[in-house]
């Protein structure tokens, strides 16, 4: 029973940011229908940016501490977003009326792109750093549970970015807007909406999500690497696809749904090596029944 | 090529300058230095490879991210067949034994091509493209885990079986295969899926009978490459049909243009060639060739080589 709680609670930590990188993935397909395979790599370079960033902030504020989090957390979204923007206007806009495979192809080399260049030594190398303490940790016992303040710090980061994203989404005009777009390009470019511009601020706001993700990945991680986007992208790509892609709520679920499976695959000796097979097999048998993912389609909210 | 005899027409022309080739150039292959070889023979696979992924993406307008699966699944056969075999026979019994692992490991890789061509009759586009990615992931997690054949620390000493002659005869026999394939009657069939799939049902054609068939044959000829592969390189290791393998598979057939068979031949000529050229800047080499995807996508999505568009036309 213990066990059970045990690895539920690391695998809603786990969970939790594969929501917040299914969630990238899902919000660009809702705009622009294909799979940002670069997404995985914004997400390292939110890592990094915090990488850099943080010595400069503990100048200022002292570091572990929620201000400083707050504040290397907010420098490096900004970055990350203004990378997401970057990459959509320099490698995607140009190919926007082309057939969606061109556009997939396009996303995974510039996906090989990002990680060749920065395992080169003049950029980041290709060796693993520590990443800087940004919050105070401990651990919480309740009984025989653990309970680290990191894995606490990410649940409760994902819900508020959560409730932020449905507000965004839902109560305002830009996300009116983003609906609006991935309902019905044309129709929404006539009634008024500036395309280009809603899917600059998609991607903006997708690879901000990718980048807290990088960082509170990073926390749990031990160091980071020019790859530590990879298998964490790949989980949550799983995810939104399970849950639908181009569907929010579908996002987050399958997020969970994947962490979860994770944890408690983890757990079991004799399974755990076969974790990234069994993610793509129940991916697989899911899609086979229902092809358009957990909630695809049935319900209309497209983002 | 109206004018030359009947016998040289269309494929067989291909097959017949392919076999000479191959038997030609294999006689004078003692003369080559090992690394130019061995480059060579690096083309002949790749050519298997980026044809019989042809008939998937190109000709059956399919999407398929896992052709390094199904070149796992035949490598690891071959190779296992002829660790195990090769040292009770006499040496006279070597090549047969090594056409049979290849077939072999050809065999189970269309039996994946198989499983993999079900799941696509209800999926299409990026879904098809991720269940796909996804099956080259499992073959590769399970290969890790197989102690059977080395794990993740990878199988050694495989036989030396693969020379030029065979890959470039094979070679020219997948070209020949999937040319006439899809040049025939029934292969129409392949082209009238991918240009328009409920139009081409609605004329009688089965389009799931020709997914299934489109996976099944590429996965059989990827299955062979695998083994060649194996019998080349003399070692497997699970790495080495990772996620990149199968996109430096599909680069080839896109910048070769989908669905033309002679293109994605020059392709996959170039791009087996180009990292070797780029050796001497290894450091930025990958840099350079995700830098190439990119560039091509934004200039010529359609290929390289569209040269005489005729659609259908292989």
């Amino acid at each position: 029973m213990d066990w059970l709680l045990q690895q539920l609670i690391n695998g809603l930590a786990l969970g939790s940011i594969y929501a917040l990188i299914a969630l990238g993935y899902t919000m660009v397909y809702g705009v622009l229908r294909f799979i940002n395979f670069a997404h995985a790599d914004v997400l390292m370079l939110g890592a990094y940016a915090a990488y850099f960033v943080a010595p400069a902030v503990s100048s200022v504020v002292p570091l572990p501490s929620l201000t400083g989090a707050i504040l290397v957390s907010l420098i490096s979204v900004i970055i990350c977003a203004g990378i997401g923007i970057l990459i959509e206007f320099l490698a995607y806009r140009p190919l926007r009326k082309r057939p969606r495979l061109t556009v997939l192809i396009t996303a995974i080399g510039v996906s090989l792109f990002i990680e060749f260049t920065c395992q080169h030594s003049a950029v980041f190398g290709a060796d693993t750093k520590p990443f800087p303490k940004l919050l105070p940790e401990h651990d919480f016992h309740l009984g025989k549970l653990v309970v680290s303040s990191n894995d606490l710090v990410v649940v409760v980061t994902t819900l508020l970015l959560l409730a932020g994203l449905w507000f965004i989404v839902q109560r305002t005009k830009m996300g009116t807007a983003m609906r609006a777009v991935s309902h019905n390009q044309q129709a929404a470019a006539l009634m008024g909406i500036n395309i280009n511009r809603i899917i600059s601020f998609t991607f903006g706001l997708g690879s901000a999500l990718a980048a807290i993700a990088g960082i509170l990945y990073a926390m749990k991680a031990p160091g980071i690497d020019p790859l530590m986007g990879v298998q964490p992208g790949l989980r949550a790509f799983i995810a939104a696809v399970l849950g639908g892609i181009g569907n929010l709520p579908g996002a987050a679920l399958g997020g969970l749904i994947l962490g979860l499976l994770e944890t408690f695959a983890g757990g079991i000796s004799g399974l755990s090596n076969y974790r990234d097979g069994i993610a793509f097999g129940i991916l697989i048998l899911i899609l086979l029944f229902k092809p358009a993912g957990l909630l695809g389609k049935a319900t209309v909210e497209k983002v | 090529m109206s004018s030359s005899p009947a016998f040289l027409n269309g494929a067989k022309r291909w097959l017949l300058v392919g076999i000479v080739l191959a038997a030609v150039v294999s006689m004078f292959s003692g003369q080559f230095n090992r690394y130019h070889l061995g480059v060579i023979v690096d083309i002949g696979i790749n050519i298997i490879l980026a044809v019989s992924l042809n008939l998937i993406n190109g000709h059956t307008g399919q999407f398929s991210l896992g052709h390094a699966g199904f070149m796992a699944v035949g490598g690891y056969t071959a190779a296992k067949i002829s660790l195990v075999v090769s040292p009770m026979l006499p040496p006279a019994l070597q090549p047969l034994l090594f056409l049979g692992a290849l077939i072999a490991g050809g065999l189970l890789a269309a039996l994946a091509g198989f499983g993999v061509g079900v799941p696509s009759l209800r999926l299409k586009g990026d879904y098809l493209a991720i269940v796909t990615l996804g099956f080259g992931e499992i073959i590769r997690v399970i290969v890790q885990n197989m102690e059977a054949v080395g794990a993740a620390s990878g199988l050694k000493g495989i036989p030396k079986y693969t020379t030029l002659g065979w890959t470039f005869g094979l070679a020219a026999v997948t070209i020949y295969f999937v040319t006439s394939l899809v040049n025939s009657t029934y292969g129409r069939g392949f082209i009238a899926v991918s240009d328009d799939e409920v139009a081409a049902s609605s004329m009688g054609i089965n389009p799931v009978r020709y997914k299934v068939t489109a996976f099944v044959t590429g996965a059989f000829f990827a299955g062979i490459a695998g083994g060649l592969y194996a019998h080349h390189k003399q070692f497997l290791s699970p790495t080495g049909f990772d996620f990149l393998k199968s996109i430096d598979i599909v680069v080839m057939v896109i910048l070769g243009g989908m669905g033309r068979t002679a293109g994605v031949v020059v392709a996959a000529i170039l791009l087996t060639l180009l990292p070797e050229v780029l050796r001497q800047f290894s450091e930025y080499r990958m840099i350079i060739y995700s830098l190439l995807i990119i560039i091509l996508m934004m200039a010529r999505p359609q290929g390289l080589f569209t040269w005489n568009r005729k659609k259908g036309a292989a």
